[in-house]
């Protein structure tokens, strides 16, 4: 039952996308960036709740440094301001290096985690900072009884 | 030639052919005939896109193009007219300080202009089918007490509650102090307001330009007129009034326009000062939202607590990225956002606007879309005008608000699509008939005075709304 997706290509040419789970924003802190711990249910099967809540913290964190008001980006600002932001035409805005770093991170862990389990995450900035997506995928071929409620619900709630 | 007669029309068919089937030879021979595309050619809202993406406006721009002209006549007169005299006769470091002064609005302008105020991107087809059905679980299922209808979303935010709207239009639960505008149709987060001597909606990314423009337009307006009176001073006492005013006519012109622009301007730019110091948007404001007159515990979650971190996190805060990715190549297997239209045919959803009702998934040509107002208001007329007119018409407007210039920015009434934020009427979610939202507007606001919610779509964009629409369905039944 549980196939091994040697890469994420792999997982995206032998398997077919049974649902989408998505991670909502977690508004309790005003308007940074945060998203919700809580364990989706539909995931239960798929994989460790500690695994997702670690992944979930540590992006977390790395909105909290991009969003982070204190003297380097107090000094950041100011001396855009001074160059009239001529000055981000040469170089990047600190959250925009935070970005690259997320980005890299949700690639190593889609790698190192996510894929052998048949799961893909989606970087939140590609759907605009409101979800978290997890892709749900099932092998190609094999239908997995665990998977059959959530893909009927999947299918059921596209049409 | 005959040939080439042919060619656009075959591209045409080319086209519908690739949309309905997307069989992969036809989308591959389809590619070869077309230029990759960028995300900003099928930008949902209603902006205007020029230099390939990298800038972005409203539709309306013809006020912004009156600020340029009125900024850079005066500008102007007062380099070529006044300041040869007063480098002259009293330093040149005042033409100087005036230039660096322009460059700097004209700059300032520019950048809040032309950049992204903080647009949402619209929900993907899963997302939004994701949404439909937690709402329409929160829907059927019964509790005791209170409980928020399911298009409202509570949370407690610093220990006071805000609620969280449904965005029709967008498909999504907007972020606090997120705001739809009408103008635009488009969610922007911590949005301002529209302003249309900017030309574009004052939002998180470009607030902090839009007030540097503000502020730093107060001290180029007072400092041309205390300098074109010190000249005219200058020059009377030298050869008598009359004769002075004779040497230089274009310093009555900036006099008349400076003396005009003072008041708005610099009360604009002490109502924004005073919105920063508090973290309180125009939108807030205006709405009362953390006025002690709701609730007496009501306080604003947002503020810092004090004055001087406040400023800072509004003008020296971390600047965000834009979130639309206007100059992307669209990729074919990524999902495309729904547009309105599209998202009321490919979901048999249980909302209740007539909008919505349409349930073939075949999108004929005719969509019913209440986010779209029917002619396009000309900006200069219906915006341009003095803002003294808004108070007679808005009683229920607070007093917090000056008579002023801001308010010559856009206060959006006309809002068909229950998004309208600005006004203090039951919100038309509660009230779910189409027609309903239309007949709330105030007169006054009735741009060119015809507001018919049967001549709402623009036929200029249906084509490429149908094909985004019919993309869409390709795209969900191939998931």
């Amino acid at each position: 039952m549980a196939t091994e997706f040697h890469n994420l290509q792999e997982l995206r040419h032998s398997a077919s996308l049974a649902t989408k789970v998505f991670i909502q924003r977690d508004y309790s802190e005003g308007t940074v960036c945060r998203f919700q711990t809580k364990f989706p249910s539909e995931l239960d099967s798929r994989i460790e709740r500690t695994l997702l809540e670690d992944t979930v913290k540590t992006l977390n964190t790395y909105y909290a440094e991009a969003e982070k008001m204190g003297g380097q980006s107090y000094m950041e600002g100011c001396l855009a301001c001074a160059t009239a932001y001529i000055i981000f035409l040469c170089m990047e805005t600190h959250y925009e290096k935070v970005l690259k770093k997320i980005s890299g991170y949700i690639q190593e862990q889609n790698e190192k985690i996510y894929a052998p389990r048949g799961l893909l995450l989606t970087d939140p900035i590609e759907r605009g900072m409101r979800v978290m997506e997890v892709s749900v995928f099932e092998d190609r071929g094999s239908s997995g009884s665990s998977l059959s409620s959530s893909a009927t619900s999947g299918g059921s709630a596209q049409r | 030639m005959h040939l080439g007669l042919d060619e656009p029309v075959r591209e045409c068919q080319y086209n519908q052919i690739c949309t309905r089937n997307s069989s992969p030879m036809e989308t591959l021979s389809h590619k070869k005939k077309r230029t990759p595309r960028r995300k900003w050619q099928i930008f949902p809202g209603r902006n205007r896109f020029y230099c390939n993406g990298r800038v972005m406006m409203a539709r309306q721009t013809g006020v912004f193009y009156l600020t340029l002209v009125l900024i850079m006549v005066t500008s102007g007169l007062f380099f070529a007219f006044d300041c040869p005299f007063l480098a002259s006769n009293l330093t040149p470091a005042i033409p100087v300080i005036g230039g660096v002064l322009f460059l700097f609005v004209l700059g300032m302008l520019l950048r809040a202009s032309f950049s992204d105020p903080g647009v949402l991107p619209r929900a993907t087809p899963d997302e939004a089918a994701d949404l439909e059905r937690q709402m329409d679980a929160a829907n059927g299922s019964s509790g005791p007490g209170y409980r928020p209808p399911p298009r409202i979303r509570e949370v407690v935010i610093n220990g006071q509650t805000v609620k969280l709207k449904y965005c029709f239009t967008c498909k999504i639960f907007r972020p606090p102090r997120a705001s739809h505008c009408s103008l635009c149709d488009n969610c922007v987060e911590r949005f301002d307001h529209h302003c249309p001597w900017v030309g574009n909606c004052v939002g998180k990314r470009n607030y902090r330009f839009f007030y540097l423009f503000i502020l730093s337009l107060s001290f180029l307006t007072i400092f041309i007129f205390a300098f074109v009176i010190t000249h005219v001073i200058l020059r009377s006492n030298r050869s008598g009034f009359l004769n002075a005013l004779k040497d230089s006519p274009a310093s009555v012109l900036e006099v008349v326009v400076c003396f005009f622009s003072v008041w708005s301007i610099v009360g604009l730019s002490g109502f924004h000062t005073y919105l920063i110091s508090s973290n309180q948007t125009t939108n807030e404001d205006i709405k009362g939202s953390w006025s002690t007159k709701r609730a007496k515990n009501n306080y604003n979650p947002y503020s810092y607590g004090n004055v001087l971190t406040n400023c800072c996190a509004a003008l020296c805060g971390p600047l965000h990225p834009s979130l639309i990715d206007r100059r992307g190549f669209i990729q074919p297997d990524t999902p495309q956002p729904l547009s309105h239209s599209n998202g009321s045919g490919l979901y048999p959803s249980t909302q209740n606007h007539t909008h919505m009702a349409a349930a073939t998934p075949l999108l004929h040509s005719d969509p019913v879309m209440m986010g779209r107002a029917g002619p396009p208001p000309s900006g200069k007329t219906s915006l341009g005008g003095p803002c003294s007119s808004l108070a007679p018409s808005q009683p229920s407007l607070p007093s917090s608000m000056p008579g002023l210039g801001c308010a010559g920015d856009m206060l959006t009434l006309r809002d068909p699509d229950a998004h309208c934020h600005h006004h203090h009427f039951v919100s038309p979610e509660e009230m779910p008939s189409p027609l309903g939202p239309s007949s709330l507007v105030l007169p006054f606001a009735a741009h060119g005075g015809h507001l018919n919610p049967a001549q709402l779509y623009d036929p200029a964009s249906q084509d490429s709304l149908h094909e985004d629409s019919v993309r869409g369905l390709v795209k969900l039944s191939s998931v």
